[in-house]
């Protein structure tokens, strides 16, 4: 039978705000633990929540750039369960009505093609502490440092329909928050992770299946591998006969399996209801269109604006525009060399070869912007080839100074002095007599086979300093005189 | 020393007829002597309250003449009060000092109120009787076979048996009105959100509202000044300005129209209490008010709202109690379960876990639209009943309590018939509106209630009327046998 996957992500992006969402306790990761711990995270008697404004205007910034409802008033709500780290016994969410409603975001799949992906909601809420299990000789130690950390849960539509695209969804997600500066999209200490909700059911059927949720998975490669081993479970369970049931799993990486957590009848009833501490949140009209006014300008506006400007490709601008700091890295090299065709080849082949092979994100960068840029001013201008080009680069990344620099202290500057190219040439086919005769006595198609020998002599002979054009066309002439 | 109201404290420490001092020593010494018949105080503070008393002293001898430096008060337990436990009569608490002080102790702190220590309470608030407490119940001194109403109820003996001139109490349903109105006092419940609720432990959030108990209006007036107000750690208090009520109490009643709700006046009422109000009436046309009848028919759904929703509120504020990080911890938890089913049944008691258990229910997938949601929507009903009815009249006049205080125990395994004895105070708390109960009559040695309701932040008008009515009838000043 042939299997059709349905995938609705709901991702937690802390929000980056200076204190808690409703505490002033620091929010920096790493502290000692409960050091970041007040009478409001402790859940002492007698103490009430105050809603920090910043987190409000985060998530009223997401909301505008994914284009959602968002409406005058939204509602905080208690859900409650017990665990010995949520101190109070409840977490402090958002149910009916939370702050941004229904938006879209469209991202590029690697085909090329746009997917729009409908966001149903994203609700503001307050993240647990942590229980540490290890340590503590049988028993269970709790840090509240994190406790009170504002979320902004973004939950998208089961419009996903592979791991791919989850995970172009997920990358498309973590782009746009970091672009609005809202979350430092920090997967390793959590700051971005993501719950998958899986389901299969046969092509064709409209009925979907049951749904199992796989919690806090914090990588993009293990969203892909945690999927696609639920895709595989999931058919493999029913075409055996059996029945999915609805459950929370967790994913484990290093055996790559999801086990399940809890089944939905072991689930706890959350018992929401509108939190008495909280009043309705009011978000004024003005409020959103000076927000508005301070947004950037946005993954998906870059892109477009990438593709129309430059001519690029739909994966080269999505490529580039994948985070505000590769994006303007591009600009900077593309404005100082004034060829976009150029800087894209440039800044997606050897600049990210070289950072992927150092492990360096676009911001620690041993070539600048404008050290490559420069580089390429001199491709362009004929003072180097573009094989002369990648020694540069390499002298550049290895911190020798900037590209003139090095062409200078390397003599690497090219010959473009036809006298000179003609005296080297005449040279080469002086030693290489025997090869002009063979090639003279050849026929078009031989010829053609041959004259690269003739082209690679004369560069060697150059060291490569002979501009190649040059080199062409006056060999050409030469050999066919 | 001990008779003398909180007003007339004040002017006796201005004129240094005695000093904050004596007056501390005076009234521990009296606590020591009458309160273990009592039962009002859970912790007596009497060193601190020494020490705040010589430093009000002093200050006062370097010129200070604050209104209320050096004016002894004592705390309900439900307020957090740093370095001192903090019980809410609880059993879970009893081992809980608390690491900060609440915003309304700490405003009476701050302009040199003296705490003479904390009083006894229904648990966690829970309560109309005081004798849920896990310290016992508190005695009414006008008979201490009964009940002193609750769940303020240390707060109203303690003043009533004069150990202390005034307390603060906290009410939620009915629990300041309604002792106050057992023992004599003055109590008033400000409009929700007119005092801060940080630091006063949450037993139904969108009820709870801090207050006083006093012997008479002008006492209130003067705790009301110095702790209303906007406070930015409670997001649900008011950002309303606060009234000058002092200067509200001496305007004369000529023209104000008080409305008597025939809800008020039902066949529950004890009919002994409804002669107490019709007197009380008459007392008020004399001094210039005129009285209408009116209706606020959503009235006899109020307990039932009252009792869902708080209880909701109530059973996840107490879910923090969990052993974990403070309160009361079994011995030898096996496990996690075990360790909160075990914290949490030996340390709440019947009434609370009554409570938890019904506000679970109403909160349950499943019921909670037939609950929780209903309820909301009668708490609406009765809001906007108050409201129009505030359109045609400035005040609203009726009984505090449908009957005398009870005997104790006599009610204890009837958790309805007690709950139904909060039927004219809770409609205020279900509308948020302020309300006072003035002492206004004695049946068979007992005091009786009349409770003012106002629209909301119209605290200065039940204060006026309160003080007005005071001025010429002496209920308020009379004191029981003994104390």
């Amino acid at each position: 039978m042939q299997w059709e996957t349905v995938i609705g992500l709901e991702i937690h992006a802390q929000l980056a705000t200076n204190t808690k969402i409703f505490s002033g306790s620091a929010t920096a990761f790493g502290a000692e633990p409960n050091s970041h711990a007040s009478l409001i995270d402790l859940a002492m008697p007698g103490t009430l929540p105050v809603l920090n404004a910043a987190a409000v205007r985060m998530a009223c910034m997401f909301g505008l750039a994914v284009d959602a409802h968002i409406a005058e008033y939204n509602i905080f709500a208690r859900k409650n369960y017990f665990y010995p780290d949520l101190p109070k016994g409840y977490q402090t969410s958002q149910m009916d009505d939370p702050i941004v409603g229904l938006g879209h975001l469209d991202i590029a799949l690697d085909d090329g093609s746009i997917k729009r992906v409908n966001i149903t909601r994203a609700h503001l809420e307050e993240d647990a502490g942590k229980s540490l299990h290890e340590d503590f000789s049988g028993m269970t130690g709790i840090d509240l440092n994190r406790a009170g950390t504002p979320l902004l849960e973004i939950v998208s539509e089961p419009e996903l329909s592979n791991a791919k695209e989850a995970v172009a969804y997920a990358k498309a997600i973590h782009t746009l928050v970091r672009y609005l500066n809202i979350c430092d999209g920090n997967m390793a200490e959590g700051s971005f992770r993501c719950d998958c909700n899986v389901s299969v059911r046969p092509k064709g059927q409209t009925k979907l299946g049951t749904r199992t949720e796989i919690k806090n998975v914090n990588s993009f490669r293990f969203i892909e591998r945690a999927i696609n081993h639920e895709i595989q479970r999931q058919i493999e369970l029913i075409e055996d006969g059996g029945k999915v049931t609805q459950e929370t799993r967790l994913y484990d990486p290093n055996k790559d399996e999801t086990r399940s957590m809890r089944s939905k009848e072991e689930a706890n009833d959350y018992r929401y209801f509108p939190c008495p501490d909280l009043l309705p949140v009011h978000i004024p009209r003005e409020m959103l269109e000076e927000l508005r006014t301070h947004l950037p300008e946005l993954p998906t506006q870059k892109r477009e604006r990438f593709e129309k400007d430059f001519g690029l490709s739909t994966y080269d601008a999505s490529v580039l525009s994948a985070s505000r700091e590769m994006a303007n890295y591009f600009e900077v090299v593309e404005k100082t060399c004034a060829d976009a065709k150029l800087a894209t080849n440039w800044v997606m082949g050897e600049l990210s070869s070289l950072l992927n092979k150092e492990n360096l994100d676009i911001t620690q960068s041993p070539v600048s912007a404008e050290q490559l840029g420069g580089m390429l001013v001199r491709i362009k201008d004929n003072t180097i080839s573009g094989k002369i080009a990648k020694m540069v680069f390499e002298a550049m990344a290895a911190g020798e100074g900037d590209a003139d620099q090095i062409i200078e202290q390397r003599g690497l500057k090219q010959v473009t002095d036809s006298g000179a190219i003609e005296a080297m040439l005449d040279e080469v086919l002086a030693t290489n007599a025997e090869q002009v005769e063979q090639y003279r006595a050849s026929d078009e198609n031989k010829r053609g086979k041959m004259f690269g020998f003739f082209v690679g002599q004369a560069m060697r002979a150059s060291k490569g300093k002979a501009n190649p054009q040059q080199v062409n066309e006056l060999l050409k002439q030469k050999l066919d005189q | 020393m001990h008779q003398l109201t909180l007003t007339d404290i004040s002017k006796a420490l201005a004129a240094k007829q005695f000093s904050a001092r004596e007056l501390t020593t005076h009234l521990l010494a009296r606590i020591e002597q009458l309160d273990p018949q009592l039962n009002s105080f859970i912790t007596v503070s009497k060193e601190s309250a020494l020490q705040q008393a010589d430093a009000a002293d002093e200050l006062r001898s370097s010129g200070i003449n604050a209104p209320l430096l050096g004016l002894p008060i004592a705390h309900k337990d439900l307020f957090c009060t740093e370095g001192v436990r903090t019980s809410c009569a609880s059993k879970t608490l009893d081992n809980f000092i608390a690491p900060y002080t609440a915003t309304v102790v700490d405003k009476l702190n701050k302009v040199g109120c003296i705490s003479l220590g904390k009083l006894n309470m229904d648990e966690f608030a829970m309560g109309s009787s005081g004798e849920t407490s896990f310290y016992g119940p508190s005695k009414n001194p006008w008979d201490t076979q009964r009940i002193p109403g609750g769940s303020s109820s240390g707060s109203a003996v303690a003043v009533a048996a004069r150990l202390v001139p005034a307390s603060t109490g906290s009410d939620s349903g009915g629990s300041i009105r309604q002792p106050a109105a057992f023992t004599g006092l003055t109590g008033i419940k400000p409009t929700y959100g007119r005092i801060s609720r940080w630091g006063m432990t949450a037993y139904a959030s969108s009820f709870d509202q801090a207050g006083f108990l006093a012997h008479n209006a002008e006492d209130c007036a003067m705790l009301l000044q110095a702790t209303a107000g906007f406070d930015e750690r409670d997001s649900t208090s008011a950002q309303q300005q606060v009234d000058d009520y002092a200067a509200a109490l001496s305007l004369p009643l000529q023209g104000l129209r008080i409305g008597l709700p025939k809800e008020y006046f039902s066949s529950d009422l004890d009919s002994r209490i409804g002669d107490v109000v019709n007197n009380s009436i008459e007392q008020l046309k004399q001094l210039g008010a005129t009285f209408v009848d009116i209706s606020l028919p959503s009235l006899p759904h109020a307990v039932s709202a009252y009792y869902v929703i708080a209880s909701a509120e109530a059973s996840t504020n107490l879910a923090r109690f969990d052993g974990v990080r403070f309160g009361h911890r079994c011995e030898n938890p096996q496990n996690l379960e075990d360790l909160y089913l075990r914290s949490r049944d030996e340390a709440f008691g019947k009434e609370v876990k009554r409570r938890i258990m019904i506000g679970t229910y109403a909160l349950s997938t499943g019921y909670y639209d037939a609950y929780y949601l209903k309820a909301q929507k009668i708490r609406r009903l009765i809001k906007n009943d108050f409201v129009s009815a505030f359109k045609d009249v400035d005040l609203i006049l009726g009984p505090t309590t449908p009957n005398l205080p009870w005997l104790i125990g006599s009610k204890i395994d009837d958790p309805v018939a007690a709950y139904l004895e909060d039927i004219y105070t809770v409609p205020a708390n279900l509308a948020g509106i302020p309300g006072l109960s003035m002492p206004a009559g004695m049946i068979d040695g007992l005091p009786v209630g009349v409770q003012l309701l106002a629209p909301y932040f119209q605290e200065a008008r039940l204060l006026q009327v309160a003080h007005q009515f005071q001025q010429h009838t002496d209920w308020h000043a009379r004191t029981p046998a003994g104390f």
